[in-house]
């Protein structure tokens, strides 16, 4: 049987990235991570693994693109106005085709904000952020549990379409602590035949992003695409609760999700028929099963811990076929339970 | 007359002709670190970084494993490189920008880590790629389309020295500063890039090289008086000597 442990969301994600065999870890202090970053600094070289205390962001997500083009599995982590610094890098990756997980904890913007949770990321994560063409894999959890399994997903994905995947999660539950069950440790494959690693009985490996013919650019380009066009065929994940039955559907991720999920059960118990589609990845976005959804619905109602970012992808998929509604709070506050269940029993009355 | 086997390129250089323009240095550092993989025997465990600057196409003329990094970044990609796989000889090559201004906290954290890479930094006086900008290392009064009334250290500051500024760190363990300004500081430089790779071989740990280099382009001169330019007048400022040795200071 799994160990069942109690741990905080940071560190969850910590211990799952040692166990699906990160290599080698850089970050920068920045509250609201700070614990993750402190537990790879005490737990990665006991494990033969490599920890570098970076001089900054940029440093750090540099040093990834180092050890990831080395062919080592790289991973480095920070909050919001930290991840605007590594935004350079993750496009050089994106474009470099290097695989890399990068965690954003987010906290409250804009600017420096402030160090309470926040979704008001959603925008740069998920439409790409640094310059380019490009697109990441955004995978959203909304417990430690979610924290430490997707974490595994991370890595693997980021192997298998040679790309950087961030975990969008926030300074709520990078903090708090919950029961969980630690997995097993895998040992990934190492089968990089584009890594540098010497040209010793091979023709030499070049890493780069700069392609000075248009030719070769626009080939690039269309590779990437096509290859974003798989991933949207591919890898959409969703959690849906009641949705078979609902008249109103509440679309959320993360810790606006739990807060719906509460709301949920309180509002079914009196009564309202109500259901809930939260994804686990923001990109690719769940738009084919939002789009079915909206032409059953009556309503849906977007809870977001944003000025209204998430509910415009939300949009987009519902195509006009029913009301998308805005439930919201900004600068840190965490969407409350009563407010959600207020904002259905109000939909009702009229 | 037969080819002596010096005579013959090196197998670490590809026989590409290179984008540089006439009476530029890169062409002869490229060769001086090729010549160095080859003596060394490391072709195939040695893994180079290029910059952003004239030199982000070295890769197209280095006949081993290569990774272009961003913008100044060079030295936090070579060091993610060696801490990843520390078997392998990892160098960083770098301008005077990349190195120097945009990069600047790479480069000293690098140095400060003691990081296991050689760092060749090539050090013209001026941006070469974006077209004649005034770098960090531009003279003081030179002309540049940036400083188009000459350096004014009033305003610009003066031309930094990282040699010097690098040599206040407790961790490297070899930093000279060398010029290619005729075939008596080729040869310098030549025993210079081959004692910080040689370093890398035997694990001493971090190197720092700066060439200082030709840029008749942009140095507004011939080819010939660039050299006379890098020989005189940049050493007047840049004192091309040992700074560190075996990891000790040494005395100018």
């Amino acid at each position: 049987m799994a160990e069942r442990v109690l741990m905080n969301g940071n560190t969850a994600l910590g211990e799952a990235a040692i166990r699906a065999g990160c290599d080698c870890y850089f970050g920068y202090p920045i509250t609201p991570q700070n614990e993750l970053t402190s537990y790879m600094a005490t737990y990665m070289p006991p494990n033969g693994r490599v920890f570098v205390q970076a001089e900054s962001e940029l440093a750090a997500i540099n040093m990834v693109y180092g050890a990831s083009a080395a062919g080592k599995r790289a991973m480095t982590s920070s909050s919001s106005p930290g991840i605007s610094l590594k935004q350079e890098g993750i496009s050089t990756l994106a474009g470099a085709e290097l695989p890399a997980v990068i965690v954003n904890v987010q906290r409250g913007g804009p600017g420096l904000g402030n160090i309470a949770p926040a979704q008001a990321d959603y925008f740069q994560a998920v439409k790409g952020g640094g310059h380019g063409d490009y697109r990441q894999i955004v995978l959203a959890p909304d417990s430690v549990q979610e924290m430490h399994d997707l974490t595994f997903d991370a890595f693997d994905l980021a192997d298998a379409y040679r790309g950087p995947v961030m975990i969008l999660t926030d300074g709520r539950l990078g903090q708090m602590m919950e029961p969980f069950e630690l997995r097993p440790a895998v040992t990934p494959g190492t089968d990089k035949p584009w890594a540098v690693t010497g040209a010793a009985e091979r023709d030499p490996n070049l890493v780069r992003s700069l392609y000075l013919v248009v030719e070769e650019l626009e080939q690039l380009n269309l590779r990437l695409q096509a290859k974003y066009r798989e991933i949207e065929s591919r890898e959409v994940r969703v959690e849906e609760r009641m949705t078979d039955d609902c008249d109103i559907l509440l679309v959320a991720y993360g810790s606006s999700a739990r807060a719906c999920k509460g709301a949920l059960n309180e509002a079914r118990a009196k009564g309202y028929k109500v259901g809930l589609l939260r994804p686990l990845t923001l990109w690719p976005f769940p738009s084919a099963r939002i789009r079915e959804l909206a032409a059953k619905v009556k309503t849906i109602i977007v809870v977001e811990m944003s000025a209204g970012q998430f509910i415009e992808d939300v949009q987009l998929a519902a195509e006009f076929q029913t009301e998308v509604l805005l439930e919201n709070r900004l600068g840190g506050f965490v969407p409350e339970q009563r407010d959600i269940l207020k904002r259905v029993e109000g939909l009702s009355k009229c | 007359m037969t080819l002596t086997p010096h005579s013959r390129p090196p197998e670490a250089l590809t026989e590409k002709p290179t984008h540089y323009c006439p009476g530029c240095g890169h062409g002869i550092a490229h060769k001086l670190i090729a010549e160095a993989v080859d003596k060394l025997d490391i072709r195939g465990r040695v893994i180079g970084t290029a910059p952003v600057g004239c030199s982000v196409l070295a890769y197209f003329y280095m006949n081993f494993d290569v990774v272009e990094a961003a913008h100044g970044r060079t030295p936090a990609v070579a060091t993610g490189i060696k801490r990843a796989a520390p078997d392998k000889i990892v160098f960083a090559y770098q301008g005077d920008g990349d190195l120097a201004a945009i990069g600047t906290a790479e480069t000293i954290h690098a140095a400060n880590r003691g990081e296991h890479i050689a760092v060749f930094f090539i050090n013209n006086a001026v941006y070469g790629m974006t077209g004649g900008q005034m770098a960090p290392t531009t003279m003081e009064g030179q002309r540049t389309s940036t400083s188009p009334d000459g350096r004014d250290v009033e305003t610009m500051g003066p031309p930094i020295r990282m040699c010097e500024l690098l040599n206040t760190l407790d961790r490297p363990y070899y930093i000279e500063r060398v010029a290619i300004d005729g075939a008596a500081g080729v040869r310098k430089a030549r025993k210079a890039v081959h004692t910080a790779m040689q370093c890398q071989v035997e694990g001493k740990g971090y190197c720092f090289v700066e060439i200082l280099s030709p840029c008749p382009t942009y140095q507004r001169l011939s080819p010939v008086d660039a050299l006379g330019f890098v020989g005189e007048n940049m050493k007047s400022v840049f004192p091309t000597r040992v700074f560190r040795k075996n990891g000790e200071v040494v005395d100018a």
